[in-house]
């Protein structure tokens, strides 16, 4: 385990890094400039960059606007306006057109915390996966992060990544030849008896999880789906028929995102027990991120619970 | 007086407009005709376009932002060469590529994908920054409907325009004065909106709509204008041309039946004749 970062701050720093290598490169913000950290960019790229103020269905309408005209467009701001005060802009301006902008969401999830279920989005894997033509990503840490960013600005077309408030442990970088590419997932850890495909800052606790479950002596492999749309099928088919449950864990709603992909997959592929972990039907609340994390059972003890679910289904 | 030289096209336009939404049995014919002097002065006089270079970085720029009225965009594009004017026949059709709303990507001569109000002027916003940003001479220019100006997004992209002080972005407003459920006055009052877009930022001229000279005036008065975006307000009729559909909100997205279809004909074909007999 290295440093701990917010995937947010991996974000700035990849736009900074990636900058020159890619004029076409434009970034927007919505006042939140230095809670996205879209501001290290503009800072050293103000001619680049373009704060359009508390509007974020303009922000994605002008982003819009720009790609027409060969930039390559990252808009950023808190998940629950970019994708959700803007959906509608995000349909028509940018995924119908096929657009090359980058949604970004920040602080997704409950780990925003404090400022409450008004800002804890919990529904922007949904909305953005619902899209047609629409990339959505969900990176892990922040060595995944600045991957992610590099990959998105190598390909052409709408996508949506979000990112996350809280510092993590960044641990990707520490596995020898880790990559990224879109569409693709990672085995993060063998195993026979259960797997646990997990997003975003659940991958790390699916980790911790299946040390625990080692200590009862049952195997689970791990999987990082950092991308949710278009989702690994090939992966996921395959530790369907090999460990034969899976259990999926987001810090999203269970209903729209990966639980909800992977079941649906499946479902019609290779129907064995699926059970989701996530956010459930509810909203929110306040509180610190971890305690609030705690309450609604996203920690490693609640993944751990979800598995035993999953297994005395398969074992019925 | 003198008969401008642009009234047969937009005479053409406006009886095609009609046979549009007849034959599709859908579409808006009282926005289209309300915008058909303005769009065909853009596509005859203004817009830098080259049918031949659809995607010529250098070109000017229009953006539907009422996506709804493609009646009067169509044959203007049509008429241009973007693409064959037998293929306005199949407006709306199933598997025709002219669909009830521009889409950017399968109709030739579309700059951008609209019909979900207030997004097209922000699109706009986006294209005339990127010239500013590449120091290209190129304009852009978008079509609001004044019912279009309900939407909050309208004004948040009139203070970015402002804001990025982008000269080379030209709204024009057809004011018909009248939206889907009656006159915008009592929908949802937005006057005056000379002194709103004054008060955003924006230069404002108004002009008569269907008047050739006065929008030709005020758009080199937009192209004059330095540091600040200009916004036509354009006066015009809804429904102009079909002395049934004029200043009626009903005919806003309704297709004429067989007997108003045969009337609504007649008025603009007279309409029509009489421009061809005085040109000769």
């Amino acid at each position: 385990m290295s440093e701990k970062i917010a995937t947010r701050v991996a974000y700035g720093k990849a736009l900074l890094e990636f900058a020159p290598e890619h004029p076409e490169l434009v970034v927007l913000d919505a006042d939140l400039a230095g809670s996205t950290n879209a501001a290290v960019f503009g800072n050293a790229y103000p001619d680049r960059f373009f704060d359009m103020g508390i509007a974020e269905q303009n922000m994605i309408s002008v982003a819009a606007g720009l790609a027409t005209c060969g930039k390559h467009v990252f808009a950023s701001s808190f998940a629950m306006f970019s994708t959700g005060r803007a959906y509608e802009q995000v349909r028509t301006s940018v995924a119908l057109p096929r657009l090359n902008v980058t949604v970004v969401g920040s602080h997704g999830g409950l780990s925003v915390g404090e400022d409450g279920p008004t800002h804890q989005c919990c529904e922007d894997l949904a909305t953005m996966s619902s899209l047609p033509n629409m990339t959505v990503l969900c990176p892990c840490d922040g060595f995944e992060m600045r991957l992610a960013v590099k990959a998105l600005l190598e390909q052409s077309g709408p996508a949506y990544l979000r990112m996350a408030r809280l510092a993590t442990e960044q641990f990707t970088d520490a596995i020898p030849g880790y990559t990224f590419r879109i569409g693709k997932g990672v085995t993060l850890r063998p195993g026979k008896d259960v797997t646990i495909a997990a997003t975003g800052m659940m991958v790390s606790m699916a980790m911790k999880a299946a040390e625990l479950l080692k200590e009862q002596g049952i195997d689970a492999r791990v999987l990082n789906i950092s991308t949710i749309k278009p989702l690994d099928h090939e992966l996921l088919l395959q530790a369907a028929q090999e460990t034969g449950c899976i259990v999926t864990t987001e810090e999203h709603s269970i209903i729209g995102g990966l639980g909800a992909a992977v079941a649906s997959y499946l479902s019609e592929t290779c129907p064995v027990p699926v059970i989701r972990h996530g956010v459930p039907d509810r909203f929110g609340r306040s509180g610190k991120a971890m305690d609030v994390l705690d309450y609604f059972g996203l920690n490693p003890a609640g993944i751990v619970e979800h598995v035993h679910k999953a297994l005395a289904l398969k074992k019925g | 007086m003198k008969l401008d030289p642009l009234s047969l096209a937009a005479a053409q336009h406006r009886l095609t407009a009609l046979d549009m939404v007849f034959q599709a049995q859908s579409g808006h014919p009282g926005g289209s005709l309300s915008a058909i002097e303005i769009v065909t002065l853009l596509y005859h006089e203004i817009l830098r376009v080259d049918p031949t270079k659809p995607d010529d970085p250098d070109r000017d720029r229009f953006v539907l932002s009422k996506g709804h009225c493609t009646p009067a965009l169509y044959p203007a594009l049509a008429d241009k060469g973007f693409f064959p004017k037998e293929d306005l026949k199949t407006f709306r059709a199933m598997h025709s590529y002219l669909s009830g709303h521009p889409e950017r990507g399968y109709i030739p001569g579309v700059d951008m994908t609209t019909g979900s109000l207030g997004q097209g002027i922000s699109a706009a916003v986006g294209m005339a920054l990127a010239g500013k940003m590449d120091g290209k001479s190129y304009r852009v220019y978008t079509l609001l409907g004044d019912g279009e100006l309900d939407e909050g997004q309208v004004w948040e992209a009139a203070m970015s325009a402002a804001k990025f002080r982008l000269d080379n972005l030209c709204a024009i407003v057809d004011v018909n004065g009248l939206q889907i459920d009656g006159p915008t006055a009592d929908v949802m009052p937005i006057e005056p909106l000379d002194q709103k877009f004054e008060a955003f930022g924006w230069h404002v001229v108004k002009c008569d709509g269907h008047d050739f000279d006065a929008l030709r005036a005020a758009f080199a008065q937009a192209a004059a204008t330095a540091d600040k975006p200009t916004v036509l307000l354009a006066q015009t009729v809804k429904g102009k041309g079909v002395s049934f559909m004029e200043n009626n909100a009903g005919w806003h997205g309704k297709a004429p039946n067989e007997e108003q279809y045969r009337i609504a004909r007649a008025e603009l074909e007279a309409q029509l004749a009489a421009i061809e007999k005085e040109v000769g």
